[in-house]
């Protein structure tokens, strides 16, 4: 690409300019504009996709200044499929989140502009070429969450908002005292610079700087022990809120920590500390299934499984770590398959969710008899989803587990199998729960309601898309080894 | 020809096409609902007609599709998935038939014929999966597609049996995953080929393969329903009629034990699974399910109970085929699965009708039923005497050859497993005919709602299903020698297996 249209800088540029306009505009003609932007973006995200395939990864100087002036945006494969999720997820989310607000009006004036805002955050995280750029897209991306957290009001979302913002700043200020010491050290903040300088026998402060800014991003990815602000958050936030949170935010930091421990911190990381990340993803997967098995409240539930299919995610690391570079291709390949997988189910999930509360009126699993009967669609879409979080085929999620899978078999780390396969039946142990209750008949002296056929089909076509990434792995594949040297 | 490609995937469409729509099709839609599922499964068969034609020439069908780097979804259509497609698919119509009678007017009719397409879906890719990943993802999501047919009712109990049934299947279904993926790891990826392809690995593989084998076998043996992972199979049977007939003929207990036939040809290979001295204990499991499921089936009262214990033990009758190293066992075993099949649909087509008719649940209830509903009592005659054994029936032309084949194998031991059980049979099928032809009908009917009329004994769409299955069985017994039999394809598959083979 020499003169031609780059996509690049419009994924950054779109968003921030329809985020902007809503707010002039307002909730009505705002959510129709930002819809068809988003349509846009899709097309953008997949022209550049197609361009990654067929010429490599490639850099972007902005505004004709590259660094060390200017600021760099760099794509591989990896952030091609991240933007390709964040295209894929937000676009259905929109049409979502227009018929939900038309239901339920609460907090739809800040919702388009906060959103257009996190999308154009999301998007420059993913094409961040250094460091410190990294470092203001994540604030930028913590604030817009935490400001959606907020919208509808009252205290308990208010109390989730300033604990996730206590959260996501503690957790992107560890990340910046890495920064420095980066900075101090080597004299410059450019992944492109620093990756080559690192080796083996970097000093301490270094080794300080990886430990702090990857423990700053687990914090903000909600890794177990660090999920407790992740259920209320999620859980109390509008549906199509906590949709955007558990599909894209936390893929975001997970995406950093991917890039930092496998680019840049490689020569660094040891095997311990990979067996540790990894105990730290089985021990969430165990105990936010659990967690989610106990909840009566049905968000409640899906927002503890985000933080169970957290874990999963986590497992790459172990899998990843001084293994046979075939192992090691599986568990990246797996790792991003489940983040993907994940992304778009879950936000089928938690739209799923939200309509059944919208019908029902309330947020009861109990209460849930009658949904099989008048929401169909909807129930269809929640255990759509649901057979891709326990990783059944044909679906993304199977995709994912096969993988992870091959490559603990294939580093004699069984111990994994034993936690995915455990955690596998642990999701169908909650997500039955409520498929169960939902083919009961309704209770006595409850109603359901029928909910706008909007907010069903758009919920389904993210469901429906998480399976069908079951059966289309390959190309994904193929775009993810762009730029990672095989 | 693009033909070749895409006929196998246009079997699995037949009926995952129409499914879908079926979804969608409102309650009050019965003529368009009904237009769907019959068009389906003629359309089916008619595929299948062809692709029969052809495999018999030795054309192939194959349809290959890239999911991830090394793994690739493949249908083919080889000699033992047609037996296993049409007889999926000739009885999935018989099945349509009924269950369009006997949920005339029942609730939720479009989610149950859809998940019912499915559930044939899945079934159908289980046959004709042409590798251990694609049979994985079909019979994982033959569990998904019968789970809201077995608690379709809704009720405390049924939704209870179906929380079983997925303990079950799902924990069967992680440690197939388990060592689908395990094998793969050591073998790329596992092609089902007759013969199998296991053999050329180093022999320093062989404690790995072993685990991988019992992994193997404990997966799909939960479908199954070997002892003792067959707890969920009795109480699985409050699902409605038509479903248990699917479930214990060709569905859920054949993918069972139709992948533990695939395994032990198509994977490891007979000869290669006798030289890892696996199939000695695959025939003992089969041994104990057999004796234990025909001794439970006696101390049932309730009807579809008795036919749950049976169908643990006559599935059992195909695996142990299977663990007989010889051809002779392998032809009883696989002609086993045919047989089986068209035997145990027509009992429950059966104890459907008088259950819907007269309210009769229990054995102790049938005092006389054959003077009310002779037709439907003369089918369930047919089949409990093929189930039995019965010369010329179907079930008679299996044991026959499961005989000749323990004795070609060397396990003389099996016979008295056969008599014993055939024994058994009786006991627990006899005293039922008994019952129905020469005792005195009670006074009333426990619940009739279906009176006789016009020479009908019930309603014509629950009578003629059970009827031409029982006619099924008695051909399949009496031109077992002619060609098409399900016996002489049994024998054309047995012949491509054991390749090296000289008796």
């Amino acid at each position: 690409m020499t003169d031609g249209f780059d996509p690049l800088p419009w994924l950054i540029v779109l968003p921030l300019a329809w985020g902007t306009l809503a707010f002039v505009l307002g909730p009505g003609r705002g959510a129709r504009l930002a819809i068809a932007a988003l349509a846009v973006q899709t097309l953008l995200a997949l022209q550049l996709a197609g361009e990654l395939v067929d010429g490599g990864a490639r850099a972007y100087a902005v505004g004709g200044w590259g660094a060390p002036l200017g600021i760099d945006l760099y794509a591989d494969g990896l952030a091609g499929v991240m933007l390709l999720l964040t295209q894929a997820v937000a676009l259905p989310l929109a049409v979502y989140a227009r018929g939900y607000f038309a239901a339920t009006p609460k907090g739809r004036d800040v919702f388009w502009p906060v959103t257009g805002l996190l999308v154009a955050a999301l998007n420059a995280l993913f094409v961040s070429a250094d460091v410190f750029n990294i470092y203001v897209t994540l604030e930028l991306l913590g604030l817009a969450a935490v400001g959606l957290v907020a919208i509808a009001g009252g205290t308990a979302p208010v109390t989730a908002a300033l604990r996730y913002l206590l959260a996501t700043l503690l957790g992107s200020g560890a990340y910046l005292l890495g920064v420095a010491l980066l900075y101090g050290t080597y004299g410059s903040v450019s992944l492109e610079v620093l990756a080559p300088l690192i080796d083996g026998d970097a000093p301490r402060a270094v080794v300080l700087a990886a430990a702090l800014m990857l423990a700053g991003l687990m914090l903000k990815t909600a890794l177990f022990p660090f999920h407790f602000w992740l259920p209320p958050a999620h859980g109390g936030a509008p549906a199509p809120v906590s949709a955007l949170l558990s599909a894209l935010v936390i893929k975001a930091s997970f995406y950093l920590v991917v890039r930092l421990w496998l680019d840049l911190f490689e020569p660094l990381v040891t095997a311990a500390a990979a067996q540790l990340i990894g105990a730290l993803g089985a021990a969430a997967i165990v105990w936010g299934s659990l967690l989610a098995l106990t909840q009566t409240r049905l968000k409640m539930l899906v927002a503890y499984s985000t933080v169970a299919q957290i874990g999963y995610l986590f497992l790459l690391f172990p899998l990843a770590t001084l293994v046979p570079p075939a192992a090691a291709d599986s568990a990246l390949q797996g790792g991003v398959m489940q983040a993907l997988a994940h992304g778009l189910a879950k936000a089928a999930m938690f739209a799923a969710a939200g309509g059944m509360i919208v019908a029902t009126g309330r947020d009861d699993i109990n209460r849930l008899g009658g949904v099989g009967a008048r929401l169909p669609l909807t129930l269809f879409t929640f255990g759509l989803a649901g057979v891709t979080l326990m990783g059944l085929p044909p679906s993304g999620g199977f995709s994912a587990k096969w993988l992870l899978l091959q490559a603990a078999l294939e580093s004699g780390q069984w111990w994994w199998v034993a936690v995915m396969v455990a955690g596998g039946l642990l999701t169908a142990a909650y997500v039955f729960k409520v498929l169960r209750r939902a083919f009961l008949p309704v209770a006595e002296g409850d109603s359901v309601t029928p909910v706008p056929r909007v907010l069903e089909v758009s919920a389904f076509a993210l469901a429906l898309a998480a399976i069908l990434l079951g059966l289309t792995g390959a190309p994904v594949m193929d775009l993810l080894a762009v730029g990672r040297g095989a | 020809m693009i033909a070749d490609t895409w006929l196998p995937v246009a079997v699995v469409l037949s009926s995952l096409v129409p499914g879908l729509f079926i979804f969608f099709l409102a309650e009050s839609r019965v003529r368009l609902r009904t237009t769907l599922n019959l068009a389906g499964a003629f359309v089916k068969l008619a595929l299948i007609g062809v692709m029969l034609w052809g495999v018999l020439r030795e054309h192939a069908y194959v349809f290959t599709h890239t999911v991830l780097p090394g793994v690739e979804l493949v249908f083919k259509a080889d000699a033992l998935a047609m037996l296993f497609v049409t007889l999926s698919a000739a009885l999935w119509l018989f099945t349509t038939v009924y269950a369009i009678g006997y949920l005339e007017g029942a609730p939720n009719r479009s989610r149950f014929f859809g998940f019912f397409s499915l559930c044939v879906t899945a079934t159908v890719g289980v046959a004709m999966a042409g590798n251990l990943f694609t049979f994985f993802v079909f019979y994982e999501l033959l569990t998904l597609a019968t789970y809201p047919l077995v608690v379709h009712r809704g009720t405390e109990k049924a939704l209870r049996a179906g929380h079983i049934y997925l303990a079950y299947t799902l924990g069967g279904g992680a440690l197939l995953l388990i060592s689908t993926v395990w094998l793969y790891g050591l073998a790329g990826q596992v092609d089902f080929a007759p013969g199998g392809t296991l053999s050329a690995l180093p022999p320093a593989m062989a404690g790995q393969l072993q685990i991988i084998f019992l992994l193997l076998i404990a997966g799909v043996g939960v479908k199954a329903a070997l002892v003792p992972l067959h707890g969920w199979l009795p109480l699985a049977m409050v699902a409605p009629a038509p479903v248990s007939a699917l479930l214990h003929a060709v569905a859920v207990v054949k993918a069972g034990a139709f992948g533990i036939v695939r395994i032990v040809y198509e994977v490891y290979g007979i000869e290669f699974a006798q030289s890892l001295a696996l199939l000695l204990p695959l025939a003992i499991v089969a041994s104990i399910t057999i004796i234990w499921g025909s001794l439970r089936a006696l101390f049932q009262d309730d009807l579809k109970k008795r036919l749950a214990y049976s169908t643990v033990s006559q599935v059992s009758y195909i695996v142990l085929g299977v663990a007989l190293f010889g051809p002779v066992g392998t032809i009883g075993g696989i002609v086993h699965l045919v047989h089986q099949g068209i035997m145990k649909i027509t009992l429950f087509f059966c104890a459907g009708n008088y259950a819907e008719t007269l309210g009769i649940h229990k054995v102790s209830e049938m005092d006389g039923v054959g003077r009310r509903m002779p037709w439907t009592t003369l089918a369930f005659t047919i089949g409990a005497f093929g189930m039995i054994g019965v010369p010329p029936l179907a079930g008679f032309i299996s044991k026959w050859y499961l005989g000749l084949g323990a004795l070609e194998a060397g396990m003389p031991w099996v016979l008295a497993v056969l008599a014993v059980s055939s024994l058994l049979n009786a006991a627990y099928f006899l005293p039922i005919l008994h019952r129905a032809w020469f005792r005195a009908p009670p006074a009333t009917w426990p619940d009739e709602h279906i009176p006789a009329r016009r020479g009908w004994e019930t309603v014509p769409l629950l009578l003629l299903p059970p009827l031409a299955t029982a006619a099924v069985s008695l051909l399949a017994g009496l031109f077992a020698a002619s060609a098409f039999s399900p016996l002489d394809w049994a024998t054309l598959i047995a012949d491509r297996e054991y390749l090296q083979w000289t008796p």
